[in-house]
């Protein structure tokens, strides 16, 4: 069973960053095929927010086919559409990257730098996607 | 049933100045709505005006598909906690609960007491002198116990310490998981309707500055920020709601329903209280930035 958080000063709306939450906990394998989720009503008291959110977020992963929910017992991990493939790749890109961030410590960059930099190529990536 | 609280150019006078003037609102059913804006904004007023507290000086205004009327039928249906979740002092809890029980057809006396187990409030203890969240938390379970269709509460955590807050909104939160109800309640601060609201109305100086769901509000505004340039050279689909200029740079508030693709940009997304910020300091009741998502 995981267990959601929220930060309220990130500008993501709370709904997305459950489902956010959901689909990290997948990638990393800390959710596999047939885990429940927790129930609306825990979520609502845990974290005093809207069941409405709770609900959206569960409809939007059962859309995406990583969730379903069985009525009256509760939302359980389907498949592990996001987990097998993804964390496989997860280790030579991991390695790759820290080769890549030994490099950019020797050019000089500190770890500001570094993030901006990462920041700015995934943007660049989602621009060159879009257009 | 489909909206919780519509207004039609409702407006509110007292002698002469407008507490609250052209305010035109819908809150579908089933939301938790958030009313937001500064100290003497209209927020009260538009509250007492929902309930029939107090009559429109103009305009109209329904409550689940009903013309407002001080109606036994129609107060059945609303439950309304007044700011500092007002109490009568000198009777005990128990007190409270047989005065709800005799006064409310729809009295859910089961409710009632397993929310006083919950809480742990001693039967016998005076209202006087319970705790501030202790208070508030006995004032909901009143309102709550009502069963109503639409529960009104005005400011109802503002003087409560984090944790009594937190755990207010916990149990209203709750309750709305587990019955089929509409709410509406009114702060000052944005960060705790953040999570409990989907749907927010900002109100400035007696009009409404902005309305929608909390969602589309967060999916649809950002800021950007780059080399300084005119905000009239921004493509049709970004409206500016905020805009600051040095000699080098310009920091905008858009509102867009289309990604940014600009490169010159850098691109952030903004909280639900940048949001509000932002659009407190407009003009009021700029009509063509009032509504998001249509």
């Amino acid at each position: 069973m995981i267990e959601f958080h929220l930060d309220s000063r990130s500008g993501v709306s709370p709904y997305l960053q459950l489902v956010h939450q959901v689909r990290h906990a997948l990638r990393l394998g800390l959710l596999r095929e047939g885990d429940q989720l927790p129930t609306v009503k825990d979520v609502v008291a845990r974290l005093a927010i809207n069941p409405n959110t709770v609900l959206k977020a569960y409809r939007e992963l059962e859309h995406a086919g990583l969730v379903a929910a069985r009525p009256g017992v509760g939302t359980f991990v389907t498949g592990s559409s996001l987990a097998d493939p993804a964390l496989a790749a997860h280790g030579p890109l991991r390695r790759e990257l820290r080769g890549w961030m030994v490099k950019a410590r020797r050019a000089g960059l500190d770890e500001e730098s570094i993030e901006a930099l990462f920041r700015d190529a995934v943007r660049s990536a989602r621009i060159e996607g879009v257009a | 049933m489909t909206v919780a609280l519509a207004a039609r150019g409702l407006g509110k006078r007292y002698g002469r100045r407008w507490a609250l003037s052209g305010c035109t609102l819908e809150v579908p059913a089933g939301h938790v709505a958030g009313l937001v804006g500064p100290n003497g904004a209209g927020k009260t007023t538009l509250l007492q005006l929902a309930v029939g507290l107090i009559e429109p000086s103009a305009g109209s205004i329904a409550v689940l598909g009903e013309e407002v009327a001080a109606t036994p039928a129609q107060l059945a249906r609303v439950g309304f906690v007044a700011q500092d979740t007002p109490l009568y002092a000198s009777l005990s809890v128990a007190d409270h609960l047989r005065l709800g029980a005799a006064l409310n057809p729809r009295w859910d006396a089961a409710l009632a007491q397993a929310r006083c187990a919950r809480i742990g409030l001693d039967r016998a203890q005076r209202a006087g002198t319970l705790s501030g969240g202790q208070r508030a938390q006995l004032a909901l379970t009143l309102a709550i116990a009502k069963r109503p269709e639409l529960l009104v509460l005005d400011e109802p955590v503002a003087s409560l310490d984090p944790l009594a807050r937190r755990e207010f909104l916990q149990a209203l939160m709750e309750f709305t998981a587990e019955h089929t109800v509409s709410v509406l309640l009114s702060s000052h601060l944005v960060a705790d309707l953040e999570r409990v609201c989907d749907h927010l109305i900002l109100l400035a100086e007696g009009h409404v500055q902005l309305s929608g769901e909390v969602d589309e509000l967060l999916a649809s505004h950002r800021r950007l920020s780059g080399p300084r340039r005119d905000s009239a050279r921004l493509p049709s689909s970004q409206q500016v709601v905020e805009e600051t200029h040095t000699d080098r740079q310009s920091t905008l508030l858009i509102r867009t329903k289309e990604p940014v693709i600009d490169p010159a940009w850098t691109v952030e997304e903004v909280s639900l209280e940048d949001i509000v910020l932002a659009y407190m300091g407009r003009p009021a009741g700029d009509p063509e930035l009032v509504k998001v998502g249509q």
